[in-house]
């Protein structure tokens, strides 16, 4: 079953040098319970697709269906359902890791009781219990992210759009995050749509890639399929194949605790 | 929904005004600096008004109050949209509206709170005024403040950075204060700077609690100052409204 299905989804933004073409009419569908990765460069239009099936960005082209409901006739139908992690995170400096998950269960409208009581089960889930009364001013990357994921899942959402969720963790971290979104999918059957740069990130994690690139959507399939299709042993020669060049840098810049 | 998600909403940045003392009183400082050592010096003074010189101080200072501290309202959510918090809180099916109206009403209570203090400060330096009128008064700079922290937040989500609100707003905030007779009241203005402070909603604003703290409220003063602040209401919500609901905000 489709979980998402869009049609010349496309984004144009329209600057003082003209049209800026970052999503050129894609279509893909996504079935439920998968993990889907978007892969290309920096630029490609992974994120702002992202952003337009989150709702964030309202599609200038093309039509969409995010968990049944309509994207552009129904944003809140699909915002009830679906969980968003940015990637920068959009945790608030000024509270507490309790506060920040029982403010944003009850953004759900979740009773107050309610939404305490999940908030303590993510943190048991996500290994932040001992940091519930701490600020999220003094968490770690790693800790900071994995409350970034906590407050995606706050709802139990269907589908979790998950935008470069490892950019900036040291290598321990990203490999426990990897290892959440695989118990995400097979304990609860969460569909989880990602965007990476990171090749490893995409071929140890996503069932499905999607190359993006100028926009638009140069190759589908496994990461073993794109090999195999490319000749390539690896999937950075396979990416290489498709898109002509190689993957951005990779990021290791901390994620900055403001 | 709209209800519920206010009340989330509000309790969540009233909370985080609670664990901020220098929050809650220094934005009353300026105002009270005025009050203690600017306000004896027009004692006696004609100041082309009817009233003491208390009774045309103390209702500029408060609408200064809300001018100033509502306008700058708008680095918060600078601040919340450079941490993703905006971003993320879009993500829910919170109501828009209550997105805007959860800052601004913790704003207003802020303001409001402020203004008492202020008001209970010039009743110590000797302003005498009416009850009533002093509760006109706190109902126009609730209307101000709720009305200029609205339009600060628009102002403060079509802005990338800090460095570029702080300036704007000074830029509008500064021209507003002194063309719309706060400190001393228009009357005593030249010919041309009266005209054009009656482009000045805020003008009408100050000129309606003047008559108010003089127990006059049956005036077309009066009337103007109401169709002003509710004409500032209604264009704030409807612009605030517009600018959370829309999806790049």
């Amino acid at each position: 079953m489709a979980i998402i299905s869009t049609s010349g989804l496309s984004r144009t933004f329209r600057t003082k040098q003209g049209e800026v073409h970052a999503v050129r009419g894609i279509d893909l569908t996504v079935r439920a319970g998968e993990i889907l990765g978007f892969l290309g460069p920096n630029g490609a239009g992974k994120s702002t697709t992202l952003r337009m099936l989150s709702t964030l960005l309202p599609p200038t082209g093309g039509a969409a269906t995010v968990c049944g409901h309509d994207l552009l006739r129904d944003p809140v139908a699909v915002r009830r359902k679906i969980g968003y992690v940015a990637q920068g995170g959009g945790v608030d400096p000024q509270e507490t890791v309790r506060s920040e998950l029982v403010t944003q269960g009850r953004l759900y409208g979740l009773p107050r009781p309610e939404a305490t009581a999940r908030a303590a089960a993510l943190a048991r889930d996500l290994d932040l219990t001992e940091l519930l009364d701490r600020s999220t001013a003094a968490l770690s990357g790693g800790q900071r992210r994995r409350l970034d994921l906590a407050l995606g899942l706050t709802h139990r959402p269907a589908l979790l759009f998950l935008d470069e969720p490892t950019t900036g963790l040291d290598p321990g971290s990203r490999a426990a995050l990897w290892a959440l979104v695989r118990r995400l999918r097979d304990d609860h059957g969460t569909t989880v749509v990602l965007t990476t740069h990171h090749l490893d990130e995409a071929d140890a994690l996503a069932e499905r890639l999607v190359i993006i690139d100028g926009g638009a959507v140069a190759a589908e399939g496994s990461p073993a399929a794109l090999k195999a299709e490319h000749g390539a042993d690896t999937l950075q020669d396979a990416f290489l194949a498709i898109t002509g060049r190689g993957p951005a840098p990779v990021d290791t810049t901390p994620v900055a605790v403001q | 929904m709209l209800l519920h998600d206010t009340a989330v909403l509000f309790g969540r940045y009233a909370r985080q005004t609670l664990r901020s003392p220098f929050q809650i009183f220094f934005g009353a400082l300026t105002p009270l600096l005025y009050l203690f050592f600017f306000g004896p010096l027009l004692t006696g003074l004609p100041l082309g008004r009817a009233g003491d010189s208390w009774q045309v101080l103390v209702p500029g200072l408060l609408l200064q109050l809300g001018l100033f501290g509502a306008s700058f309202a708008g680095f918060a959510v600078i601040m919340e949209k450079n941490w993703g918090v905006l971003e993320r809180m879009r993500v829910t099916p919170v109501s828009r509206l209550a997105l805007l109206l959860g800052r601004t009403l913790r704003d207003t209570v802020l303001f409001l709170f402020q203004a008492v203090l202020l008001v209970l400060a010039a009743l110590l330096m000797g302003l005498r005024a009416p009850l009533p009128g002093i509760l006109v008064g706190f109902g126009f700079v609730t209307l101000l403040t709720f009305s200029l922290a609205s339009l600060s937040y628009v102002l403060a989500l079509r802005l990338p950075s800090p460095q570029e609100f702080g300036p704007a707003i000074n830029t509008l905030a500064m021209p507003a204060m002194l063309l719309s007779g706060l400190m001393l009241p228009m009357a005593l203005a030249p010919g041309w700077l009266d005209v054009l402070s009656h482009f000045v909603p805020f003008r009408y604003l100050v000129d309606a609690v003047r008559d108010a703290y003089t127990g006059h409220y049956a005036t077309a003063t009066m009337l103007y100052g109401v169709l002003a602040a509710a004409g500032l209401t209604v264009l704030a919500v409807t612009v605030g409204t517009r600018t959370f609901r829309g999806a790049e905000a």
